[in-house]
């Protein structure tokens, strides 16, 4: 091939790659392009400097340097923070209570929102009314008689007043997803289930909950990320160092006055790829769910 | 250090597993006593549906009802650290919370006023600038093109990260000297700028950080809205010579206004209740940064003014309602959401 054929040929590549669409000029298209590159840069640069400050060796972390991936790159922080500090342990906790009250909370929101959906009892839309002011009340307004009753019931510096306040923070919204959801499944499928000698429970359990699982798995989600991102809550309720849940911890390597930045940057990074990677992976669902409820009455 | 021991394991695991027993044992009960109360005794044709309402009406009923109701006593009391165990419930005490909330300081210098003023602003810089974010990067993705899937999952990241990371992360970068920012300045040839001391640059930071984190949701939800309008109104419009704003203003924004209004009106609370931002990227507890959630937080579980908070809590809550039955009023935003 002949040097002028081939940029004849990167020339087209180049031009059919900025005219995918209809219409707009290319020059046009490369001023999209470049916009929405630097919107990206803008949106993931903060996220790559956590991840290259990770790999910075301990002595030098406080450094103007601009490069991602640094010179002398190494997994000490990774290895210093798994051994020196609880790391692991902040994890599990948050684990076990995130789990727990993610599967309590789903429960409670399917089965009250499968009443919601499918009966008009006394006292239907004010429940509702209810469930969407709810949304309103800041977290803050609540944690001062929060505080106070956990406190008086002694359920300060133990884990039981967290999974309670858990299982129930995110049940309104979970409700009004699910209700939207089940209202778009048609009532037909359970009568025909229920001629066929299905109780109303079991129509639900084998016909409504299987049919509604993009719903379910939304709303777990959202449960799931409630409470493993929180910090307020957490915050006020364990005191004690070998308590933490991984919002706390990563808060105290970032003290005030002493900064683990390494090891800050490393933990970030453990905890960070897991929950993006599902957040991103879901996000399509995510979305449609989110619209669902808000479309439909 | 206690590391992740047996002990500690099994700390977590049993407490956690008691509480769900709890719950278990506390559901069951609560069935069954409706269960024989509607249904046996009453024979009451909603017995059903009250029976799965009730576990999450009984929960939201304990740790929301009655806090609400708990917070509007404390406010009428004279709680602080001193009396927490014997307070003093009265209406001359609540007058006298009510009245400290608007006439003296709230945290150690600055008042109601101010900090509201503060809030205010704080939410309408970033309404204004994610909506418009949002709409423009909606607008640029809402198009045949390469590589769209990459730049939508790119741009989704600042929405994907916790909080807590993001808020933290952006602290470091607002350092004087190590931080990026001021980095990147330093290389232009411009003076870095003080973010974590200056009152007014380090508001500018927390609303920078907040900016970052907000757009992507509303680009999300915006892009959703933009792909339901049918392309050929576009067309037709373009037959008829309509410029490209033109079509902007009189066909995508009025279409819009259904996914448009409850993303602002959930905006805003989201940005006024905001709490994890301030919070954090305010390392010196400058108090002219703090918004009023964040002062109710300090307040209550820094200078342990309980009473006090509580009467502060309600007069936010108060506010934020006000806002929204406004709203709602004024633009039929919720018209048919329930029902």
């Amino acid at each position: 091939m002949s040097a002028q054929a081939k940029l004849r040929q990167e020339r087209t590549a180049f031009y059919r790659f900025f005219h995918a669409g209809r219409g707009d000029s290319p020059f046009k298209r490369l001023l999209i392009h470049l916009a929405l590159i630097f919107s990206c840069v803008v949106a993931v640069y903060p996220v790559l400097r956590v991840f290259s400050v990770s790999l910075r060796p301990g002595n030098r972390l406080l450094s103007t340097s601009l490069a991602i991936i640094p010179d002398d790159a190494s997994l000490g922080n990774y290895i210093r923070l798994l051994t020196e500090k609880d790391f692991l342990l902040w994890i599990w906790n948050s684990l076990v209570i995130t789990m727990a009250t993610a599967i309590i909370g789903v429960i409670l929101a399917a089965t009250s929102a499968y009443a919601f959906s499918r009966w008009k009892f006394p006292g239907r839309s004010a429940g509702l009314v209810f469930l969407l002011t709810t949304q309103m009340i800041p977290a803050a307004m609540l944690m001062v008689p929060i505080y106070i009753m956990a406190a008086r019931l002694k359920l300060i510096n133990t884990y039981i007043g967290l999974t309670i306040a858990y299982c129930v923070s995110s049940v309104p919204f979970s409700i009004w997803i699910l209700k939207g959801y089940y209202d778009t499944v048609p009532i037909d499928l359970e009568e025909a289930a229920e001629i066929d000698g299905c109780s109303k429970i079991s129509s639900f359990l084998r016909v409504l909950l299987p049919l509604s699982t993009p719903a379910l798995a939304i709303v777990f989600l959202f449960n799931f990320m409630t409470a493993w991102n929180d910090f307020m809550l957490a915050r006020i309720m364990l005191q004690q160092e070998a308590m933490l849940t991984w919002t706390l911890g990563l808060q105290r390597l970032q003290g005030q006055f002493q900064t683990e930045w390494g090891m800050f940057a490393a933990a970030s990074i453990l905890v960070m790829v897991p929950v993006m990677s599902l957040f991103l992976y879901s996000s399509k669902w995510l979305i449609s769910g989110l619209t669902l409820g808000a479309v439909k009455g | 250090m206690g590391g992740l021991t047996p002990q500690t394991i099994t700390r977590s695991l049993g407490q956690v597993g008691i509480t769900v027993i709890f719950i278990l044992v506390a559901t069951v009960v609560i069935e069954l006593a409706l269960y024989f109360l509607l249904g046996k005794a009453l024979r009451s044709k909603y017995t059903l549906p009250f029976m799965l309402v009730a576990p999450a009406a009984i929960g939201l009923a304990l740790l929301v009802v009655y806090p609400i109701g708990f917070e509007v006593a404390l406010a009428f009391s004279n709680m602080s650290l001193k009396t927490f165990k014997n307070p003093t419930f009265g209406l001359v005490q609540g007058w006298n919370n009510f009245k400290t909330v608007f006439t003296q300081p709230v945290l150690k210098q600055v008042g109601f006023f101010p900090i509201f003023f503060h809030t205010v602003l704080w939410t309408v810089i970033n309404l204004v600038f994610h909506v418009t974010g949002g709409m423009a990067l909606a607008l640029l993705l809402n198009r045949p093109m390469r590589l769209r899937g990459l730049y939508r999952t790119l741009l989704v990241f600042p929405w994907a990260i916790p909080q807590v990371i993001a808020c933290l992360a952006w602290r470091g970068e607002f350092h004087f000297e190590y931080g990026f920012v001021n980095v990147m300045l330093t290389r232009l040839g411009l003076t870095p700028i003080k973010w974590l001391t200056n009152p007014f640059w380090n508001f500018a930071a927390i609303c920078i950080t907040n900016i970052w984190l907000g757009i992507p949701f509303m680009a999300v939800i915006f892009l959703g809205g933009l792909q339901s309008i049918p392309r050929d109104m576009y067309e037709a419009a373009e037959m008829d010579g309509a410029s490209a704003w033109q079509q902007f203003r009189n066909i995508t924004l009025p279409l819009m206004q259904p996914v448009m209004t409850p993303a602002i009106i959930l905006g805003t609370i989201w940005t006024f209740n905001n709490f994890n931002v301030p919070f954090f990227i305010n390392q010196n507890e400058l108090e002219t940064s703090d918004i009023l959630v964040t002062a109710l937080f300090r307040a209550a579980f820094e200078y342990n003014r309980y009473g006090f908070s509580a009467a502060f809590a309600i007069v936010i809550f108060a506010i934020l309602f006000i806002f929204a039955v406004l709203y709602i009023r004024a633009t039929g935003g919720l018209k048919g959401v329930y029902e």
